[in-house]
């Protein structure tokens, strides 16, 4: 039996610890030159320091340094004086060393916090994410295990390596553990992980692109009973590859502990992995024996000691805070604080803001994103920037509109063509043959037939009852397939009923 | 010709009385004479040696500006990437590599114009002191082909002992460079810690390991420590400063008001009598040189030992895991339907040696979780010790001296089954490298009780290795006045050439 949400946060506390990697957009990797460039062919991006040929040795890629003490000033952290490298020993064929250069004990930032704002039903609410640590590392090489059924290493006839990740500078940035947001844990998690991508993308750091992987969320979770002080076990879920993934990963890890607990069993400690298309976690390697790393400081990397005066440097040329941008969005376009929450918690301002910049209307713009097509990004369970429809396209959506070419109504049609792949809007309308029923003989027509079949109704307006009228038009629009101009239908309606507008 | 100088080899090559074809030819007649018995090297690059000698030659005749050592042979360890020649490190686990890339020391030699005539056989990744580690076989001492050469580096000590080269490169993570030399009566010099570029150097301990010269005169070390030294920014623990000038220190050896400190704790028991009369008579002739002698302590050194047998065992324990079939060298159990784990494994158990596993068991175990503190984290504070007791030292003395190990060459096989005395032969040589500081070892003279040669030991503070060049020259002058030819001429005739 499945429990509901209610149930859950009814009886439990979620308390949240997320992990964030980000992919650093620097043009070659943490400690050789080779090139960061996405989507090469294997194994073309590799020298004999990413390969980790015998004797060679890496060296730190000052840009990579900059771009992670940015990160740090951003998030409101401590820049650690004296950091170092440290090594991460474990066996994996696409860890080509078979020890990864993280940052253990020495991160270079430490202790900052991001706030976000979540829309509750008591109204827009704050929470504070404290960070723990930003620090820097290597990524792995890439595995494609072939031939067997899941794509996972067991029952796999052979795999293959691909080493042109292997070396990409990545940053991972830790929260300690969030207490204390009850029922909108999955919220909260998804607000952090939206918020941070927005500061990272100011900064111009990273990609942050989520499905190709330059930024990777993974998400602790546990639960404890409502007023309880000690921690629950908690589960690592990876492979969370949308903003909406990490809500909907936390919302069903939350079912699952719980519906673990109430039935008297325990929650194991372990990496599951998200299933996009379930929305359900499977489970992955088992953390009851806490793999033993060995870490210790590298050898062949000398300390990471920034000079203080560049820290300034840096932080002087930090660029506008994302909180402040969304404050000046919302004078800009004169958005409710209701509306603007949705937004943001819809993922849409970045989408919104181009479509604005491409000249639609911010009402309009926003109307469209928030309504209609993120109706239909729900309907069809995919992230809005999933779909085949761009700022571009709805900006020239709400032209055609303005320009009376298209009503509300058909407007919607143009949308869903767009999304269905259509082409563009001019290409959809040509191709349904969609356009506004300005034909007065037609409207007429229709409205003459109207006004016969619903002859009782007629004849409330003709009595001067002009309400009534709603009723009529409604019908009208459904005879001219919804072509027609509501506004235009409705005064000649009334003219035909022997009614002035009023 | 072969059993000049590479000094004098270089004086004749501009002089135009040779060339470097003739010289780089008289070294491989000889390898092939008697490198059947002593073993010193595991490929020899007759061809490449041969071109690299001719190109020298035509630069020469076209009148271009050399460098000091140009058209010179030498020999170079094979744990130094050199790039399409076969690299082992004496491994199993790397037989077949043939490295894409130079090491910058490689490159520096080429650079210089100094011909590679082959690599020479080391203890397996540098591990060992005795060369009996190698998966190929042990190499011999020139001066008692049953005896041992020293190790790591035996081959290049032994190449230079034998005369199959007048210069060698060699590592030093304990004294791979500087045992050898003083059991083959050759001059072996460890820089100072980040002064030769580590890139391409197969790692054993990342913070321990140093490359440096070998040679028969503290002038020849000199010069090709010039050759190779100097920052490389693909070395992060390289040091950005200027090369310390150590062929003017070489060519003055100048002592006089130098002072000379005597590390009290690297003396005493369980040095070999021969060994100690040796480092007495050098000390006099210091001081006869117008040095001071004094006597410093030491109290931590005491602690090296084991400290470095944790630090270094971890250090290659995280080293040696990319040995794992994966991208080159040995592959073991590749058969259908094995997975890379076993395959890692099948590999890593044939590939490597008794020692090396050892050794990363020992690592591995040290940089356990529970285990870290009480063993990596005690041993690097005993390293901070060591390096507190130099500074100290170094207050009171601008070179601090010792003999370079307790005893002469042992036997092939005497020690090969206990590893703990294996160890201990290396207790004079370790501090140096757990303080990242310059040492030099240099012939003086036979142990009376086995006629085998002693080492003497000269550290210099990090950066100032230009010191143990100044005291180095001195003494070898002093002693070869007194002895009236090289020790090298008291060594056995070998391959019918003295």
């Amino acid at each position: 039996m499945t429990l509901s949400y209610d149930d859950v946060v009814a009886k439990y506390e979620p308390v949240l610890g997320l992990e964030v990697h980000v992919e650093l957009n620097t043009n070659s990797k943490m400690f050789c030159g080779c090139s960061t460039i996405f989507g090469a062919e294997p194994n073309t991006q590799t020298c004999p320091v990413c390969l980790a040929l015998p004797g060679a040795l890496p060296v730190v890629n000052e840009k990579a340094i900059e771009s992670t003490i940015k990160i740090g000033l951003a998030l409101n952290c401590s820049i650690a004086p004296f950091s170092r490298f440290a090594r991460k020993n474990y066996f994996y064929p696409d860890m080509p060393k078979n020890f990864q250069i993280s940052q253990y004990d020495e991160p270079i930032c430490v202790d900052g916090y991001v706030d976000v704002e979540i829309e509750t039903e008591e109204g827009p609410k704050k929470f504070r994410v404290e960070v723990e640590r930003v620090h820097m590392e290597e990524d792995t090489g890439k595995s494609l295990h072939v031939g067997g059924a899941t794509g996972r290493i067991h029952g796999a006839e052979y795999s293959l390596l691909d080493y042109n990740r292997a070396g990409i500078p990545l940053v991972e940035i830790v929260t300690k553990i969030v207490p204390g947001t009850g029922k909108y844990a999955p919220e909260v998690a998804k607000a952090y992980v939206a918020e941070l991508r927005d500061i990272l993308r100011s900064l111009g750091v990273s990609d942050v692109k989520m499905e190709q992987g330059s930024l990777r969320c993974d998400a602790n979770v546990s639960l404890r009973l409502i007023g309880a002080e000690k921690l629950g076990t908690r589960s690592e879920t990876k492979n969370v590859n949308s903003l909406r993934s990490v809500e909907r990963a936390i919302r069903g890890e939350m079912i699952r502990h719980a519906e673990l607990l109430n039935a008297g069993g325990r929650v194991v400690q372990e990496t599951r992995h998200f299933q996009e298309d379930t929305g359900l976690t499977r489970s992955g390697r088992s953390k009851e024996q806490a793999e033993d790393y060995r870490y210790f400081p590298e050898p062949d990397l000398v300390p990471v000691e920034p000079d203080a005066a560049w820290i300034e440097t840096l932080r002087a040329a930090l660029p506008e805070r994302s909180s402040l941008r969304r404050k000046r969005l919302q004078e800009a376009w004169a958005v409710p604080d209701k509306e603007m929450a949705a937004m943001i918690n819809a993922d849409v301002l970045d989408i919104v803001e181009a479509t604005v910049l491409l000249g639609a209307d911010p009402t309009k713009a926003r109307t469209w994103w928030l309504g209609e097509i993120s109706r239909i990004a729900n309907d069809k369970d995919v992230a809005i920037a999933d779909l085949a429809i761009t700022p571009a396209d709805v900006a020239e959506i709400v032209a055609l509109v303005n320009a009376g070419e298209l009503t509300d109504k058909l407007a919607r049609q143009v949308v869903e063509g767009v999304i269905a792949g259509e082409g563009k809007p001019a290409q959809v309308v040509a191709q349904r043959g969609i356009k506004v029923v300005n034909d007065d003989g037609a409207l007429m027509a229709a409205i003459e037939k109207v006004c016969g079949e619903q002859a009782e109704t007629a004849e409330k307006v003709r009595n001067g009852h002009v309400p009534a009228a709603g009723a009529l038009i409604g019908a009208v629009m459904k005879e001219t397939k919804g072509q027609a101009d509501a506004a235009k239908v409705r005064s000649l309606l009334l003219t035909y009923l022997g009614q002035s507008e009023g | 010709m072969i059993r000049n100088s590479a000094s004098e080899m270089a004086a004749k090559l501009a002089a135009g009385e040779t060339t470097s074809v003739v010289l780089t030819q008289a070294h491989l007649d000889r390898i092939a004479a008697v490198d059947t018995d002593v073993h010193a090297f595991l490929y020899v690059d007759t061809e490449g040696a041969l071109a690299q000698a001719a190109a020298v030659d035509a630069k020469r005749a076209k009148g271009e500006k050399l460098s000091p050592l140009a058209g010179v042979p030498l020999a170079l360890k094979d744990v130094m990437a050199q790039k399409g020649i076969p690299t082992t490190c004496g491994s199993k686990i790397l037989e077949g590599w043939r490295p894409p890339y130079d090491s910058t020391v490689v490159a520096n030699l080429k650079k210089n114009d100094i011909v590679i005539l082959g690599k020479t056989n080391m203890d397996e990744f540098a591990m060992g002191s005795s060369t009996e580690n190698s998966a190929y076989g042990p190499t011999h001492n020139p001066w008692d082909l049953t005896r041992i050469p020293g190790g790591s580096g035996g081959g290049s000590s032994a190449a230079l002992a034998a005369f199959e080269a007048p210069l060698a490169i060699g590592t030093d993570t304990g004294g791979s460079i500087r045992q050898p030399a003083a059991v083959t009566g050759t001059v072996g010099v460890k820089p100072t810690y980040g002064g030769v570029s580590r890139y391409g150097l197969v790692a054993f301990s990342s913070s321990l390991d140093q490359a440096g010269p070998c040679a028969r005169t503290v002038l020849d070390a000199a010069l090709l420590h010039e050759a190779i030294a100097g920052h490389d920014p693909k070395d992060a623990t390289s040091i950005n400063a200027p090369v310390p000038q150590v062929v003017t220190a070489a060519k003055s050896g100048d002592v006089k008001g130098m002072k000379i400190g005597v590390v009290k704790e690297l003396n005493g028991d369980g040095y070999q009598p021969g060994v100690r009369a040796r480092f007495e008579e050098s000390l006099e002739l210091l001081a006869k040189a117008g040095a001071e002698i004094v006597e410093v302590s030491a109290p931590n050194f005491e602690y090296a030992l084991a400290a470095y047998y944790l630090i270094a065992p971890s250090e290659c324990s995280s080293n040696l895991a990319r040995f794992d079939a994966m991208r080159y060298g040995l592959r073991v159990g590749d058969i259908d339907g094995a997975s890379a784990e076993s395959v890692m494994n099948l590999t890593r158990e044939v590939g490597f040696g008794k020692e090396v596993k050892r050794r990363i068991i020992l690592g591995t175990y040290a940089l356990s979780s529970g285990y870290y503190d009480a063993y990596y984290g005690s041993a690097q504070k005993v390293r901070t010790l060591i390096t507190q007791d130099f500074t100290k030292a170094f207050e009171r003395a601008d070179v601090l001296v010792s003999p370079t190990c307790p005893t002469t060459a042992f036997k092939i096989g005497e020690k090969a089954n206990d590893p703990l005395a294996m160890y201990l032969n290396d207790i004079a040589t370790i501090p140096v490298n757990m303080a990242g500081i310059g040492g030099m070892s240099l012939p003086s003279g036979l142990a009376d009780e086995d006629g085998l040669p002693v080492g003497f030991q000269i550290m210099s503070p990090v950066m100032k290795d230009e010191r143990m060049y100044s005291v180095g020259a001195a003494l070898e002058a002093a002693l070869l006045s007194k002895w009236g030819a090289p020790l090298l001429d008291k060594a056995p005739i070998m391959g019918g050439v003295r």
